[in-house]
């Protein structure tokens, strides 16, 4: 049994870490008060930005690994500059934020894989060399939790982790994650504090962009390999793990990982003797699941920031 | 031409102008691509057929969110229902022995009572727990999507393609013979028929029944539907459960009719296009057909495009996501339209008289809350008529 954790565990942080970045992502639009389905499509767009630069990077540099981050940096660009158009509709012409997100995932698939066959011919954008899995050394002898979190882990792992601390720390302890709070919640108390609302949630639903671009470039580099018009569900599942976590930084990190585990469990179960016995169909369809029931239980006493989906009208009472 | 459908067509230039700048942009002759897509659609007997054909479930899809947006609902989980009413009808087709007139009654019966299922789990939720049903219907999404996946796998597998289910014979499906030859061998099927028939009676039950009235009561405003004595939990779910059926007919026609198997780990497209058929058809069952019809076009001329030019198929979704994008910014083109129409009568004012002015500011404040609730009642709805 100890034996199948230690192969699965980094399977499962790999799997974790893109889930968190983007559901980190959707926190803060969704604090704002701007509801974000179109995350799927943006990481489509940060795993297409990525892809396009590595591989033109590497082609002309060799595959050092520092064109990697690059391909990240500019994923994370690429994604906030693509959620402008959700935020554009959503805070300035007050437009229906489901249909908007929509678009945003559908206009997403349609433009990258349209984009990738003029570059290379086919839909695909293959990477000659992903991230590598590295032990950190010292670290990765303590017992127990040294050869569960610290071997064959990726970097970016460690960053993400990084800015899940200082985005914890913004949103609850600094003036700007108050009032990022606040437009959510009472957009008109806030605005009448002297709160410029749609920048506020303007910055919300950038940061979303960025993370979930940035998101998808991490499932490029580590899980992936390759780019072909598709995140595999992460997107929603980002979403799912939002809502399950109750639209709190922590609760977030606990679903993520849960549903990361219970994913990763359903891929090698037909690998693994030990889990076979499990039905991956029951794995699969888990976290979803249990959002529906987090949304059943909690309907009481949610969480959910009470002006999400609301467009922001002043004149409106 | 109603207002609503001003804009719809407004939305559309747009999404096809964009088209043309991005086929420009990377080189193309969008002209020439253009030219391609609509004849690839359109040339012969049997890419009309074609085109009906790609319509079919785009048709049914479109009904399907156009009767949700009605009764106040935003029905997304259209690909989870499609796949489930699919997988429903795909069973009793591969299971039961039946003569075909009963047969195709009851893959109709059974399709349409899958999606309702389906979709029953977001109406309950929301009429008991009050939960969003954009949410709940895209979890059901992801477990239709998986549930489709491994039955398939495990029990209709196609040898040894693992991604799709075993074909089923011309027979079992709503393919016909008659229909296929007289559109030259295309393969339309028996699902236009369907549709067809869909697009009236949900234009019926809308438009002419107390049913029909009470559903959208209660989309327009909930406590006074209750007040009027409308049983609004129930309405919410048979709202849900209509618009799951009738996307659940969309995945028979397309399962089996378009095609002849499920395809699996793939989310049907035109469960999410049937957004942009709903919005740009101005939420009316005959803006949809007309809508879906467009959309077909698309859809089914865009390898023919492809292969006279080399513009990759994939500007076809473009073009449709961006119509769908502006269809959800439609506020700026009724601001212009507004500025248009606010001009005309301040030359009317300065010619004739200088009072309707006032006038002129309701009107804008009017067209403007219009466009702010989840989902706007129509101009149609305010009339109380078709």
């Amino acid at each position: 049994m100890w034996e199948t954790i230690l192969q699965i565990f980094p399977y499962a942080i790999a799997y974790t870490v893109p889930l968190l970045i983007v559901a980190l992502g959707a926190l803060y639009c969704e604090r704002s008060g701007v509801v974000n389905i179109g995350l799927e499509g943006l990481m489509i767009i940060g795993a297409f930005a990525g892809a396009l630069t590595i591989y033109s990077l590497q082609n002309q540099y060799g595959t050092s690994v520092w064109t990697i981050y690059v391909g990240l940096v500019v994923a994370a660009i690429a994604g906030a500059l693509f959620s402008l158009l959700h935020a554009f509709a959503s805070i300035n012409l007050q437009a229906n934020q489901t249909i908007s997100g929509t678009a945003i995932n559908l206009m997403a698939t349609a433009i990258t894989v349209f984009l990738a066959r003029n570059i290379t011919g086919s839909g695909n954008i293959v990477l000659t060399v992903g991230l590598a899995k590295k032990n950190l050394s010292g670290l990765s002898n303590i017992p127990v939790i040294g050869s569960l979190f610290f071997t064959n882990s990726y970097a970016t792992t460690w960053i993400v982790l990084l800015i899940l601390i200082v985005l914890t720390y913004i949103l609850y302890k600094t003036a700007f994650g108050l009032r990022l709070r606040a437009c959510g919640e009472h957009p008109h108390a806030a605005s009448a504090a002297g709160i410029n609302v749609s920048k506020m949630r303007y910055v919300g639903v950038l940061t979303s962009g960025a993370l979930a671009g940035l998101g998808g470039a991490i499932y490029l580099v580590t899980i992936a390999g390759e780019f072909n018009g598709s995140v595999a569900g992460i997107g929603f599942l980002a979403l799912a793990a939002l809502i399950f976590g109750q639209w709190k930084p922590l609760g977030i990190l606990a679903s993520t990982f849960f549903f990361g585990f219970a994913t990763t469990i359903a891929n090698v179960s037909q690998v693994i003797p030990s889990l076979a016995t499990i039905p991956p169909l029951i794995l699969k369809v888990f976290p979803y699941i249990v959002t529906l029931l987090a949304l059943i239980i909690f309907s009481k006493s949610t969480q959910a920031p009470k002006a999400a989906g609301e467009p922001f009208d002043q004149g409106k009472r | 031409m109603n207002r609503k459908g001003l804009v719809s067509i407004i939305a559309t230039i747009l999404g096809l102008l964009a088209g043309a700048i991005l086929m420009f942009a990377t080189g193309h002759n969008a002209f020439e691509g253009f030219m391609y897509l609509i004849q690839g659609g359109t040339k012969s007997i049997e890419r009309i057929g074609n085109t009906i054909a790609t319509a079919t479930p785009l048709i049914l899809t479109g009904l399907s969110l156009t009767f949700a947006f009605r009764t106040g609902l935003f029905n997304i989980g259209t690909p989870g229902q499609m796949l489930f009413g699919g997988l429903c009808a795909t069973i009793v087709s591969q299971t039961v022995s039946l003569p075909r007139p009963i047969l195709l009654i009851v893959l109709i019966l059974v399709a349409f009572l899958g999606g309702a299922i389906w979709a029953a789990v977001p109406g309950i939720l929301k009429s008991l727990f009050n939960v969003h049903e954009v949410v709940s219907c895209i979890m059901m999404n992801w477990i239709g999507y998986w549930v489709i996946y491994y039955v398939v796998q495990d029990y209709f597998p196609n040898g040894n393609k693992a991604t799709e289910s075993l074909p089923l014979a011309d027979e079992l499906t709503l393919r016909s013979g008659w229909l296929s030859d007289l559109f030259g061998g295309s393969y339309i099927n028996l699902g236009i028929i369907i549709a067809i028939i869909s697009v009236f009676l949900i234009a019926f039950i809308l438009n002419k029944t107390t049913f029909g009235y009470e559903l959208k009561a209660v989309g327009f405003n909930k406590d006074a539907a209750a007040y009027a004595g409308i049983s609004v939990n129930r309405s919410v779910v048979f709202s849900m459960m209509i618009a799951g059926g009738l996307a659940g007919l969309a995945g028979l026609s397309q399962y089996l009719g378009v095609a002849t198997n499920i395809q699996i780990g793939v989310m049907p497209s035109q469960g999410f296009d049937g957004i942009a058929v709903a919005l740009l058809g101005a939420t009316t069952p005959i803006g949809s057909l007309l809508a879906a019809l467009f959309f077909g076009l698309l859809y089914a001329g865009r390898g023919f495009m492809s292969v006279m030019t080399d513009i990759p198929p994939e500007i076809a979704d473009t073009i449709i996501a961006t119509i769908i994008y502006f269809a959800a910014t439609s506020i700026l083109v009724e601001r212009v339209l507004d500025k248009m129409a606010s001009k005309k009568a301040n030359k009317k004012v300065t010619t004739f008289t200088e009072t309707p002015l006032m006038d002129k500011d309701i009107q804008n404040t009017d067209n403007k809350n219009e466009s702010l609730g989840f989902m706007p009642p129509t101009d149609n709805e305010k009339k109380g008529e078709e």
